[in-house]
């Protein structure tokens, strides 16, 4: 029998690359954001991550999932090195941005935070009015001049949906927010100064199914741009939003892929029990 | 990676959704499977009766379709299944659409035996027709076999077994075109045994058709329209 496979068809140029089957084959191929080589993590005596190896693609999502433990905002903060601030925490291994491994003795911390902004569970606006909150980040790196600050706010706002709901009240206190309004502040802020990651730490957890969803929608819009990293619990949002979805187990990287692929076949076992909510 | 269980939710109340559907799946197969071999029998020994009670039950067959249907929406709405959950719930949906068009093959048989057991019976291919019902049957069974047990070598043996089938069809055709030539007088008589041939080929198709669900239910590939050397390629690749 000479049937033609019509999944040869397919990656014949008839669809648009993201039709294609096997993107996560692709995705060596694709421009990387972050590289992670081998990395360990030590809390004190206690090991938080083990040998973590991957690539995360430049301005795509990728999302982490895991059980609470596994080691997925440990990873997170080692990204912008917030694990710095932790005592006791010995960090091995490389986490290239750019080629760059980030331990580097020559690598200023706080420029590198302005690389790769982060925003976390909780919105955590500054007690000052909305305008401020926003051009925070710009004055301290030395922006003054009023109109330029005026631009970059509004751009900002704009950039993290917000813009319309608060273009009338921008020396407002930020605190009169909502939630949602909070958190797409806390974004606004992030990409303010421009940074080439974002990272999230659980930034729906908090708000309401509408406010996640305009979230979401902005993340969507945000790898425009930035590169994005989320850790979440909801793994209907990590199947929502993201390219590609690591899942992680007790401080091992179990399975990163595409995450078409993740949440209808996964590789491994440990995987599939956890995103279909099998106790192992 | 081991066979998909159906069972270890956290959620014990999805887990018997889940079996919930598989029971009525398989009782559906049952069922469909009892009015091919009804109307058959009907058709083979000219009890217009018979093919008539097998035209009422056909309802039987869509209620099935219909509910179950119904409760895989639900659990699609409810639960956002996903991996081998997800990969069950689309198998089941496609499996009940191709198990309601068998119901209807053999409702279609049903009414060819009411029919022509109005008429004087002829001498024709009878025999034959029976046989290819019971080859076809057991195809049907082997694939609903299959989907039970999880089991996608089986459900590859049933896709192989379509091509004799679709061998015995021919032969039956041409009988029935040598009865034609013989005797005009028989055409309307035979053409209508010629219809009821042809609505067993398609139930093998339909078989077929399952059986390649439950190779996507466990293997997670879709290996529909592809030739069957690289079916059986793709059912034996081990996963990672």
């Amino acid at each position: 029998m000479t049937a033609v496979n019509p999944r040869n068809v397919l990656t014949h140029g008839l669809y648009p690359d993201s039709l294609k089957p096997g993107r996560a084959a692709a995705a060596a191929a694709e421009p990387i954001a972050l590289q992670v080589e081998g990395l360990n993590l030590h809390y004190g005596e206690k090991q938080a991550l083990r040998n973590i190896s991957l690539t995360i693609p430049q301005k795509k999502v990728t999302a982490f999932i895991g059980p609470s433990g596994c080691g997925k905002s440990t990873l997170l903060r080692c990204f912008n090195r917030m694990n710095d601030l932790i005592d006791g925490c010995r960090v091995e291994g490389a986490i290239r941005l750019y080629g760059r491994n980030i331990f580097d003795a020559d690598v200023d911390a706080a420029q590198l935070r302005r690389r790769i902004g982060m925003v976390f569970q909780k919105p955590n606006p500054f007690p000052k009015s909305i305008y401020e909150n926003v051009a925070y980040g710009l004055r301290l790196a030395g922006v003054g001049k009023k109109r330029l600050l005026d631009e970059t706010v509004e751009w900002a706002l704009k950039g993290a949906a917000l813009w319309d709901e608060v273009k009338d009240r921008l020396e407002d206190s930020a605190l009169g927010l909502s939630g949602g309004q909070q958190q797409r502040l806390v974004i606004a802020r992030a990409i303010a100064i421009q940074p080439e990651v974002i990272l999230l730490d659980e930034p729906c957890s908090a708000l309401d199914p509408i406010a996640t969803l305009k979230i979401e929608e902005l993340m969507t819009e945000l790898k425009a741009n930035y590169t994005i990293v989320i850790v979440t619990h909801n793994m209907q949002q990590a199947a929502r939003v993201s390219d590609y979805t690591a899942f992680m187990y007790l401080g091992d990287l179990v399975e990163v892929g595409d995450t078409d692929q993740i949440f209808t076949k996964p590789s491994r076992k440990q995987t599939e029990d956890y995103i279909t909510g099998r106790y192992g | 990676m081991d066979k998909p269980l159906i069972s270890h939710h956290i959620s014990r109340q999805f887990n018997a959704e889940l079996e919930d559907v598989r029971q009525r799946v398989l009782a559906m197969g049952g069922l469909v499977e009892q009015q091919i071999a009804d109307a058959t029998r009907a058709l083979v020994e000219g009890d217009g009766a018979l093919g008539q009670e097998v035209s009422r039950a056909d309802h039987k067959v869509n209620g099935f379709e219909v509910y179950i249907d119904e409760e895989c929406s639900r659990i699609l709405a409810r639960r956002q299944p996903t991996a081998s959950d997800l990969r069950l719930v689309v198998a089941v949906i496609k499996t009940i659409t191709d198990l309601e068009r068998i119901g209807d093959e053999a409702d279609r048989i049903a009414r060819m035996a009411t029919d022509l057991a109005a008429q004087e019976r002829i001498a024709a291919s009878y025999v034959e027709i029976g046989h290819l019902s019971r080859h076809v049957q057991q195809m049907l069974r082997s694939a609903l076999d299959a989907f039970a047990r999880m089991d996608p070598e089986a459900a590859l043996a049933v896709a192989r077994e379509d091509a004799s089938v679709d061998r015995e069809y021919e032969a039956l055709l041409r009988q029935c075109i040598t009865y034609m030539m013989e005797d005009p007088r028989t055409i309307r008589h035979v053409m209508d045994l010629v219809w009821s041939v042809r609505a067993l080929e398609r139930i093998g198709d339909h078989a077929r058709n399952i059986a390649e669900y439950v190779i996507y239910f466990v293997k997670g590939k879709d290996v529909r329209h592809i030739s069957l050397d690289e079916m059986e390629r793709e059912v034996k690749e081990e996963a990672r």
